[in-house]
């Protein structure tokens, strides 16, 4: 018989600490579109889409309605665009991201990724002409997501790709000038790039997963951060207890629901991703979490090891409690969708640095940064260029999503609604790395690439 | 095959009662109950057996809200596999 104090306990997830299934995300393979008449291509992709994604809206309200548990968003990654474009144009590319968003339009997800490029060892001419029709897709279209993957610890760094997604997001930026730059908001510059993960703007259908799969994020700081004040004055490795204890519960909903959307949708479960995902919402936020461990303000002296104390624990917790666990899988820091985050920035406990200090120990990377409209474009390759040698090193996931929010300056804030939240302007070191990053090549992969 | 129907809201009398029949009307048969007060406010929670409810499991969630709002309570129908999921091994 089930136990009222367990019935509460879930029940006050839900309500009062803003326990989510952050997103369903269907993956769907678009090899069966191919064909070598670029007219062809778009018709065939929205079929293909518009066939196997048809019922994931109705099924994440149905799943949502049986469980009583909000499933924020449904979303779909289709196979790495560059992968589609042998043979065309940067206008038929323009035409595929459209087709894109014109399926998300119709189908009612909030967004779709996989307008992606694997470069990390070189380009082929797809991907050259998918890279260079970013800007414009993330410009035109509404609810298309894009990533290029630059590095990976195998391949070492494409310091050739890290140069010109400098320049892409700096174009992304100023065609959306008049939009607070929205589209880098869309565009995510990874090493060692997960090939399942359902969260946006980094998720694609990647080259070794089924023709379609069900992936499932989950979330809940809020119930983390209470979990921890409610342990008290406890050692760390209660602390540590707490949080295993408290991802475990919530990752057995994510498996629930993914499950059961499997099985509703009739496409194979594919993987839960145990990543703390918060947003704008006070009371859903990884910085509040790491505070209710005992700093004063996220991105003081203790912070790091703070963070790699969750994102370890989160792990454990969550392992066991789903039989396949995927994707990025940790604690997110995302600054403009996360109220603490902000909080922290604004009132100087947080900067860029000590951010890039905390992905080393988390599952992501420099996400959702505002910075001056006026950073060179080598200065993003920079930022990238470091953020991406720490995942290569560190054989883990990093990525860069930074807006440099044209018009903008250090102290200044933008605003993307929704979940994108707003973000205040950070300040950036600007000493220029201009004679590094134009000399392009590859920085050879690390010694523990070879493990073979 | 159960689900949990949790009742919260300020105290009154008759509580018990109206959402006893709101399930009888729907063939939820009650199972458990268990129900506390707690600073004038009311919370309950009850098991049901829904293998022979006489409509959806949907509607019968919808119907469960309306009588919460007409009522002025929150009354919220969940599914027995979220909390089997969240609190057993």
């Amino acid at each position: 018989m089930l136990d009222a104090r367990d019935i509460l306990e879930t029940l006050n997830m839900i309500r009062e600490e803003k326990l989510d299934i952050r997103t369903i995300t269907m993956g769907i393979s678009l090899f069966d579109c191919q064909c070598d008449d670029p007219k062809k291509l778009c018709p065939r992709i929205y079929d293909r889409i518009m066939t196997k994604a048809k019922d994931l809206v109705f099924a994440g309200d149905e799943i949502q309605k049986k469980y009583g548990i909000p499933i924020i968003n449904k979303r779909v990654s289709v196979t790495p665009i560059a992968m589609m474009l042998g043979g065309c144009s940067t206008d038929d590319a323009l035409r595929v991201g459209k087709t894109l968003d014109r399926a998300a339009h119709e189908l009612g997800i909030n967004f779709i990724g996989g307008y992606s490029a694997l470069v990390q060892k070189g380009f082929t001419n797809s991907s050259r002409t998918l890279i260079s029709s970013i800007p414009q897709v993330l410009a035109e279209t509404e609810r298309v997501c894009s990533s290029v993957n630059v590095a990976s610890t195998k391949a070492g760094i494409n310091m050739d790709a890290v140069a010109e997604m400098g320049e892409i997001v700096k174009k992304t930026a100023a065609l959306t000038a008049d939009r607070q730059s929205i589209g880098c908001a869309k565009l995510v510059v990874f090493a060692n790039v997960p090939e399942d993960n359902p969260f946006m703007a980094g998720a694609f259908h990647g080259i070794g997963e089924p023709e379609c799969v069900i992936n499932v994020g989950v979330s809940g700081p809020g119930v983390v951060a209470s979990a921890i004040r409610r342990a008290g004055d406890c050692d760390l490795t209660t602390v540590a207890e707490t949080i295993k204890r408290t991802a475990f519960k919530i990752t057995r909903v994510g498996q629930l629901v993914a499950q059961e959307a499997a099985k509703m949708l009739d496409v194979p479960f594919g993987i839960v991703d145990l990543s703390l995902a918060p947003t704008p919402a006070v009371g859903d936020s990884v910085a509040d979490i790491l505070e209710s461990i005992g700093l004063e303000k996220c991105g003081g002296h203790g912070t790091t090891a703070a963070l790699a104390m969750l994102n370890d624990a989160v792990k454990k917790g969550g392992v066991m409690a789903s039989s396949h666990v995927g994707g990025l899988s940790g604690a997110f820091i995302p600054v403009s969708e996360d109220a603490g985050m902000i909080s922290s920035v604004e009132c100087g406990a947080l900067n860029l640095e000590r951010l890039e200090a905390m992905t080393a120990v988390c599952s992501v990377g420099l996400d959702m940064i505002a910075i001056p409209g006026d950073t060179p474009a080598e200065v993003i390759s920079g930022i990238i260029a470091d953020e991406i040698a720490i995942g290569v090193v560190n054989t883990k996931t990093t990525a860069v999503r930074v807006i440099p929010a044209v018009g903008c300056k250090a102290g200044d804030r933008v605003s993307f609604g929704g979940l994108l939240g707003s973000a205040p302007v950070m300040e950036i070191n600007r000493f220029s790395p201009v004679k590094m990053i134009s000399r392009g090549g590859r920085i050879p992969a690390p010694i523990q690439s070879l493990k073979n | 095959m159960n689900a949990v129907v949790s009742v919260i809201g300020r105290d009154a009398v008759g509580i018990i009662a109206k959402v006893s029949a709101g399930c009888a009307a729907c063939g939820a048969n009650i199972s458990d109950i268990s129900q506390t007060v707690l600073h004038e406010y009311f919370t309950m929670i009850m098991i049901v057996d829904i293998r022979n409810l006489t409509i959806s499991f949907d509607e019968f969630s919808d119907q469960m809200s309306e009588l919460g709002k007409k009522e002025k309570l929150d009354i919220h129908v969940m599914h027995e596999d979220i909390f089997n999921s969240m609190h057993r091994i």
